[in-house]
This record gives structure tokens, C-alpha cells and sequence, in this order.
């Protein structure tokens, strides 16, 4: 396959990680729409061409780690992981209802392919941290790619696992920020900002960064990526300027953190998500 | 379980963090799968010797506890068992979010090392006085907390936490620390020790305050009050049969612990005996109070810590019957 059909395959599966990911949270009502929609071309990038995992074997040793540091994004991994096959995605329409397997924060004693558990904002990227130095110390190649959100880079604790990052060399470590410019009080910029950028922030910490200009196009999420596990001696952040709610009819226009409209409302964006995957499937297929 | 006894009330030369060193030595000698993390304090439990050993598998963190026991549950899932170590206070407070959710609620075996508990820290002060991470990590659902008293214990239930696996936490003492067992005493996590038989109170204690309730037992008996002492080193999950038959035999009981006492041993200890054999306690520990610095023999008289401390107490809990 030459890239430019994998990216037309890729554009595909992002529309379906979308709608499967407004299913999910559609099923309950209510939940973390925006920084879950933000991410879905780059979980269909990764998912789609990157990653090295065994949807039959969820805890093969050589797999690849995903964590998902910005844990409430959980409904975009899940919508990801049901797509590959790790479970039949229908599953995750209980996000959240009781006794289900899919919490809204991803949680690895409960969900096939979740690595490490997160919830409490800037553990999942020390967790991360963890795992690489686990694989170079046994001498693996391993890659852990670790979604770390803008607001939450606020937390000190992502600081802390950046350094120690670097200080290992941990190069098969790939930082996904997700930076959609919000956080539940409103823009990044009036809540905390970064003066210099969260990328430059990394780069002052060792790592390479690499900046990605429009973080909801496949191709370029691809070339990062690709250009990320070539680097040798650092860990890499890839800063993926993204737009929060992404695909979301009303979440899109308001950058909501989380929504729960009336049911009408939902329905309207289930159905424009359902849309836009055909039109892609229809380009895809030109 | 045999325990065979070296208690003669003589600070033990030794320092305590060589039975962890010694402990942690052997599994890492045998067992690929043993690491140690510290958070640049590993000068504060002479770490040089593991760090010579297995410079690979000793991590320095630097000073950023949280992100270490991050790190820590990371290496787990990797399949590595991990200690880590700081002072007492950071271990527990600073990192608590980190124990709690990335080592405790994730499942992994993580083992945190809290040195300095209590009086403990003594010149070092407040900041550095930890009186509540036993309560901390108490409230971690499986978690399991010990208090040792000595370097038999120490070395002993450092073997016993890398083959647990979940979350444990352990309040290590560094220095000047009085022996109560020989080295090589073995010890089961979950189950006192009768250190002292007795029919009139029960003195239940831990890390230092073993020592302390065995000489508060023998100024009772000069009084001709039996007390029996039992060294409860567990506090979590703790021996509610071995409570329960004391307090039922005896009546009375006085709990002894280096930390808050209103969240910690004596708590734990009066939630069983409410449920089942409802006795006098009184509690021995710090009352509500910050730390301060001092030397551990002045914390100790002024917190209400020493062998006549507790002596009193026995006193009023049976006089309560």
C-alpha cells in the first residue's frame, strides 16, 4: 500500500474511532467529549499504522504501550480499542453505567489493551516513564506512547517524569500532547499558559519536539510519528495542535471540556459523525 | 514462627538501614526482578553497597517523589518489583496520590520505604516528622503497613513485602534503635507477637514503642500488675484474633505507637475491639500534635511516649474495668 491510500485508510478509521467514540458517550448521556474527539486522528494513527500490539493477546511481552495520561479521554481509546478488535466495541456503550468494564478514566484491571491506569492528571506520563526504563533495562524495544493533555501539563508531576525522561535517554518514550488550547475553565492561555509554548517546555527539559501544525490531519500525525522512532538518544513530544471536539456538533463550536445535551442534540451528532464517515469512506474509495 | 528474644534495653550500634541494604542485597543477588528507586536520600540508608552491586537496577529519581513511584508502578507492569524509598513525610504525603492510584488501585507490587517515622527524625523537625503516613496508607484498600521495631524485623519483613504482591508500605527507623530479637527471628506479615504474657491489661505496640511497653511491664510488675505485651508490628492487615483474645483475657488494653494516635495503631486496635470485645483502651501516641526539633529522647518525654507513660495508662485502663 503506498502512504497515499494508508492515509486515506487512516482518514476512514478516524471517522470511525469519531463515531464510535460519540456512541459510547452517547450511551450514558454525558462525558469528556471534547479532549476525547480531539484525539481521534491521532488514535487512528497510531492504531492504525504505528503501534505494535496483539488485540488477541492483550498482554504479549513485546507489545507496545499505549497510556493514556489524560485518562478522561477514555471513550476514544476505548472506541480505538473496540475497532482493532480487543473487544467487540458495542462493550464500551456501558462506559460508565454500573458495573461496566469501561470507566470514564482508563483503567488497566479492567479493560483489555489498557496498559496503565491513570485518572489523577500527570501520572500517566511518570507510569509511562516507568514502563520505557522497564524495557531498556531488559534490552526490548518496546515503544510507550503516553496522550498527555495542556491542561495538564499545569501538573508539576509531568515536569518531574520529563526529566527523568531525559535524564534515561529514554528514547522508545513518545509523548502525545494534546494541545487543543482549552481545559474545563476555559483557553489554556486565561487558566495557566505556557508563555513559550508546552513544546518549548519539553525542549528545555532534553527532549525532541516536534511540532504538528494541524494535529487532526493523519498524514502529518503519521510523519511525526514515523520521524519520532527514528530519533535515537531522547524521548520525543510531539505537540499535535488539535481542535477540542473535533467532529463533536456541539461540542466543536463551544470547546466544552464535557457535554451531556438532550437527547435530540445527541442524536443530530451521532447521525453528522455517521455522515462524514461516508463521505470519507466514499472519498477514500475514489 | 520462632522468635527468640535479644532484648537488653542497649541502643543497637547497627544501623537499621543495613537490614534493608542486607535484605534487599540477597533478593536482588537472586531475583533479576528486584530494583530499588530513591529519591536522592539513598546517602541516608547506606545505598552505596546496592548501588555497587547492582548499579542497573538502582534508580535515582532525584528529588521528585511523586514521579517516582510513578515510575515505580511503570517498571512493575514491565515485571520488575520495585522499592522505593524516601524520608517517611514524602513517601507518604507527597506521593500519596501516586501510591494510592498508580501502585495501589493499578494492583502493582510496589513497596514504599517511609524512613525516619515518628520521633524518629528527631533533629531533622517537624518537616520531617512523619506522625500520620501510617494512617495514609492505611486508607489504601490491601495495602499492608508495618511498623518495625529492629533490625531482625526490618530485615525480615523487607523479605516479606518483595514477596507481597500488592502496595506495602514500611516505616523504616534509620539509627538508635534498641534490639528486641535476635537476627534471624522470622516474622509473618498479619500476626503479633506475644512478647509478654499477662492477665491484668495489654500493651499492643510497634517499631520503638516495643521496647518502651516491655519496660512499662516491668515497672507494672514491680507494682504487681501483670500486663501482657504484644508486639504488633503489622498494622495492616491486622491480627483481630490475636487482639481479641487478650482483650477478653485480660480486659484492658493500652496501645503504644510513634504517630497520631487517633488515626493509627490504637485506632485500628478500637475499631476491633468495638466490634468485638468492647475493653478499656487508653492510647499511647501523639496527641494531636505537630512535630519538632529535638533529640528522640526529649520527643519522647514530651509526647507522652515513654515506659512510664504507658505504665500510667495500663494503670488507668484497668482501673476503668
Amino acid at each position: 500500500m503506498n502512504k497515499e491510500e494508508k492515509m486515506k485508510e487512516l482518514r476512514v478509521f478516524a471517522a470511525r474511532i469519531r463515531l464510535e467514540t460519540m456512541r459510547i458517550i452517547s450511551h450514558f448521556g454525558k462525558g469528556h467529549v471534547g479532549g476525547s474527539m480531539s484525539l481521534a486522528d491521532a488514535f487512528a494513527v497510531l492504531y492504525g499504522s504505528i503501534i505494535n500490539v496483539d488485540p488477541e493477546n492483550p498482554a504479549w511481552e513485546d507489545r507496545d504501550y499505549c497510556v493514556l495520561s489524560k485518562g478522561h479521554a477514555g471513550p476514544v481509546m476505548y472506541a480505538t480499542l473496540g475497532l482493532k478488535g480487543f473487544f467487540p466495541v458495542e462493550e464500551a456503550y456501558t462506559l460508565n453505567q454500573n458495573g461496566t468494564d469501561f470507566p470514564s478514566h482508563t483503567d488497566r484491571t479492567k479493560t483489555k489493551g489498557v496498559d496503565l491506569t491513570t485518572g489523577s492528571l500527570g501520572q500517566g506520563i511518570s507510569e509511562a516513564a516507568g514502563a520505557a526504563l522497564g524495557h531498556k533495562l531488559l534490552n526490548k524495544s518496546n515503544y510507550v506512547y503516553v496522550f498527555v493533555g495542556d491542561g495538564e501539563c499545569d501538573e508539576g508531576q509531568v515536569w518531574e517524569a520529563a526529566q527523568f525522561a531525559a535524564h534515561y535517554h529514554l528514547d522508545h518514550m513518545i509523548a502525545l500532547v494534546d494541545n487543543n488550547g482549552r481545559q474545563l475553565d476555559g483557553t489554556t492561555d486565561e487558566v495557566m499558559s505556557h508563555p513559550k509554548g508546552i513544546g518549548a517546555k519539553f525542549e528545555a527539559f532534553g527532549w525532541n519536539v516536534i511540532d504538528v501544525k494541524d494535529g487532526n490531519d493523519v498524514e502529518q500525525i503519521y510523519d511525526a510519528l514515523t520521524k519520532a522512532k527514528q530519533t535515537n538518544g531522547n524521548p520525543t513530544a510531539i505537540i499535535l495542535h488539535t481542535i477540542k471536539g473535533k467532529g463533536a456538533t456541539f461540542a466543536e463550536p463551544t470547546g466544552a471540556h464535557s457535554s451531556s445535551p438532550a437527547k435530540e442534540v445527541w442524536d443530530e451528532a451521532v447521525k453528522a459523525c455517521e455522515e462524514s464517515l461516508a463521505e470519507i469512506e466514499k472519498e477514500a474509495s475514489l | 514462627m520462632s522468635v527468640k528474644l535479644a532484648w537488653t534495653k542497649n541502643t543497637d550500634p547497627r544501623s537499621n538501614c543495613d537490614a534493608y541494604d542486607d535484605a534487599m542485597l540477597e533478593l536482588m543477588d537472586k531475583d533479576q526482578r528486584y530494583i530499588h528507586i530513591d529519591c536522592d536520600l539513598l546517602g541516608c540508608i547506606n545505598g552505596k553497597r546496592i548501588k555497587s552491586a547492582h548499579p542497573d537496577r538502582l534508580i535515582n529519581a532525584g528529588i521528585a517523589e511523586a514521579n517516582a513511584v510513578g515510575v515505580a508502578a511503570g517498571l512493575a507492569s514491565t515485571g520488575f518489583i520495585p522499592f522505593v524509598h524516601s524520608f517517611g513525610v514524602f513517601s507518604a504525603r507527597r506521593a500519596f496520590d501516586q501510591a494510592f492510584l498508580s501502585a495501589g488501585y493499578s494492583r502493582w507490587p510496589v513497596h514504599i520505604l517511609g524512613t525516619d517515622p515518628g520521633v524518629t527524625a528527631g533533629a531533622n523537625g517537624a518537616t520531617h516528622m512523619p506522625f500520620e503516613d501510617g494512617a495514609l496508607y492505611m486508607s489504601v484498600p490491601n495495602a499492608v503497613v508495618l511498623d518495625p521495631c529492629d533490625y531482625a524485623q526490618t530485615y525480615a519483613l523487607t523479605k516479606k513485602s518483595a514477596a507481597y504482591p500488592e502496595l506495602t508500605y514500611m516505616r523504616m527507623i534509620r539509627k538508635k534503635f534498641k534490639t528486641v530479637y535476635a537476627d534471624g527471628t522470622d516474622f509473618e506479615i498479619g500476626k503479633g507477637i506475644v512478647l509478654r504474657e499477662g492477665t491484668d491489661v495489654t500493651i499492643i505496640a510497634s517499631g520503638i514503642m516495643v521496647n518502651n511497653a516491655l519496660e512499662a511491664e516491668e515497672l507494672l510488675r514491680k507494682e504487681g500488675i501483670s500486663a501482657a505485651v504484644i508486639d504488633m508490628f503489622t498494622w495492616k492487615p491486622l491480627d483481630e484474633e490475636l487482639i481479641v483474645e487478650y482483650a477478653k483475657k485480660t480486659g484492658a488494653v493500652v496501645t503504644a505507637e510513634n504517630h497520631q494516635a487517633y488515626c493509627g495503631l490504637g485506632s485500628a486496635v478500637a475499631n476491633v475491639l468495638a466490634k468485638n470485645c468492647p475493653v478499656p483502651q487508653e492510647f499511647i501516641g501523639i496527641q494531636n500534635l505537630y512535630g519538632q526539633a529535638a533529640s528522640q529522647d526529649y520527643l519522647e518525654k514530651v509526647y507522652g511516649l515513654t515506659a512510664e507513660d504507658i505504665a500510667k495508662a495500663a494503670k488507668k485502663a484497668i482501673g476503668r474495668k
